[in-house]
């Protein structure tokens, strides 16, 4: 049976070698303040320029971002990740961050989405709309709990329908990557989401999607060693020319 | 024979390694809400989500029997070039990165794509069904079969299946009675192996299957979900993966005994 050490052997020294290569750490590079930004996934394109302009603006700054579903990091902030500010994608995240007792001043909502309709590039099943077109048609939303999905369940209330999806995913991207492939016949995602797919979807508007408008709130971390700089930067989202960057990307519905 | 003692300074290293390995459980366990457990266990979404990967599961160890041992049986016999790739094709999905299992099953069987839409034309469509779960596990562990079955057969000598067929027994009956039999505890072992892996399958299964409760969404798919919903029943769900993967590894440990004990 020794013979089996080799190949074991083999996959443990790969498995270590690519732990290495993955987790080593960013170096903290002397005299460079870093500016730690935790935002939601659907903030990703948007918050990159933002925080490249901030970057210009500041020699001597980085801004790092993570982007990960607003919950998620809420947890990473419960246990003590260290960032300077956090944008939630709706209220109750950044409810649940502030009850904790991790914001430091009263958040500021800053922007707003709402959902729609896409299907693959050429619409393959012919969806018209959230009608009888959806009938048998692979249907993908976001789950109920997670911010994009909550606003669907709200949204398909408040128009009075019943959804029948044939998957609920945890991430808004996720459901806009099985649209993109063609895996999904149509979804549902926020206007932001189908704005950055540019020619991968067709999108269908939602009549009356302002009735489930997700509202984005951002706030300072309290533990933050960096307040002013946070500061700044929530300035800059909540300016002139972070609401312009917002709205190009499809966001303020 | 008497074997030399370790050195003691190794002592620190294994501490160190016993403490890495330790501490992400521990803590992990130590924060799992344990009078909560049984009423966030019993909620449907936890309980549909536990059969169905018991369900799958038990499906994807039985598919990789049925494909995994031939498969282990020919390879083992390999020599040169095309066993190497061979060995080689059916180790690779054990250490390729489960998204990107998920993405090469996806462009594979995708129903936009050439085989998927042949299938789908020919009536098969797999797109979020409990049968793209099924593939998408049963190509991540397969190979920990094949592997654990392929080193087994190597390493028995072929002293017995010889002498059955000089008595005149059909290569099936030598299978069937000598060599299969002989490496029971590795099929054993490597199928213990298969199911724990198919178990905590999640990325090839999220991108190629989607997660539907009750039908695509299994118990790795329910806790990252509910890790966004619900911190405490993710919690309450790690500890039945980890109680499952526990049961197994100590069952593989019991038939590989043999296998792994010093010469």
């Amino acid at each position: 049976m020794r013979r089996r050490l080799p190949a074991g052997l083999t996959a443990a020294l790969l498995l270590t070698a690519m732990l290495l290569t993955s987790c080593a750490p960013a170096s903290a590079g002397s005299g460079r303040t870093d500016l730690v930004v935790f935002a939601a996934s659907s903030l990703n394109p948007t918050f990159a320029t933002l925080g490249t302009e901030f970057e210009a603006a500041h020699p001597g700054v980085t801004v790092t971002f993570s982007f990960d579903g607003s919950a998620a990091l809420v947890d990473q902030l419960k246990a003590g990740a260290p960032a300077d500010v956090f944008a939630s994608a709706d209220t109750a995240n950044m409810d649940k961050a502030s009850t904790a007792g991790l914001i430091g001043n009263s958040p500021v909502q800053f922007t707003t989405n709402v959902l729609t309709l896409i299907t693959p590039k050429g619409n393959p099943a012919d969806i018209t709309g959230l009608d009888t077109s959806l009938d048998g048609k692979k249907l993908v939303v976001c789950a109920d709990g997670v911010p994009c999905g909550t606003a669907t369940k709200k949204l398909a209330a408040a128009l009075g329908i019943t959804l029948k999806p044939v998957s609920e995913e945890t991430k808004v991207t996720d459901v806009r990557t099985k649209v993109e492939s063609g895996q999904a016949d149509a979804g549902i995602v926020y206007v932001t989401d189908a704005k950055a797919s540019g020619t991968k979807v067709e999108t269908l508007p939602i009549t009356g999607a302002d009735k489930a408008r997700n509202e984005y709130l951002i706030g300072q971390v309290l533990a933050s060693a960096r307040a002013s700089l946070a500061a700044e930067f929530v300035a800059l989202v909540t300016g002139e020319r972070g609401q312009q960057v917002l709205k190009a990307a499809g966001f303020g519905g | 024979m008497i074997r030399p003692s370790l050195p003691r300074w190794l002592l620190l290293p294994v501490a160190a390694a016993v403490v890495f390995l330790a501490v992400p459980l521990v803590a992990l366990l130590a924060r799992v809400p344990w009078t909560r457990l049984p009423a966030l266990l019993s909620a449907p979404a936890a309980v549909e989500a536990f059969w169905l990967s018991l369900r799958t599961c038990a499906v994807t160890t039985l598919v990789s029997l049925v494909l995994g041992l031939p498969l282990a049986l020919l390879l083992s016999r390999g020599k040169g070039r095309w066993a190497a790739a061979g060995r080689t094709l059916s180790t690779v999905p054990m250490v390729l990165p489960p998204v990107v299992a998920g993405l090469a099953l996806l462009i594979a069987l995708g129903r936009r794509e050439p085989l998927g839409g042949w299938l789908a034309a020919g009536g098969v469509d797999l797109a979020f069904t409990t049968t793209a779960v099924v593939i998408a596990q049963t190509f991540v562990a397969m190979p920990y079969l094949v592997v654990s079955v392929e080193g087994a057969l190597r390493s028995t000598p072929d002293d017995y299946a010889i002498a059955a067929a000089t008595l005149g027994a059909s290569p099936t009956t030598v299978l069937r009675r000598v060599s299969l039999p002989l490496v029971a505890p590795a099929v054993a072992s490597g199928a213990a192996l298969a199911f724990a892996r198919a178990l905590g399958e999640f990325g090839a299964t999220l991108t190629f299957a989607g997660s539907l409760q009750g039908t695509t969404r299994t118990l790795p798919l329910e806790i990252y979900l509910q890790r966004e919903v619900d911190t405490d029943t993710a919690l309450a769900l790690s500890v039945v993966l980890i109680t499952i993967a526990a049961v197994l590894v100590a069952v593989t440990a019991r038939f590989s005994r043999g296998a792994w004990s010093r010469p």
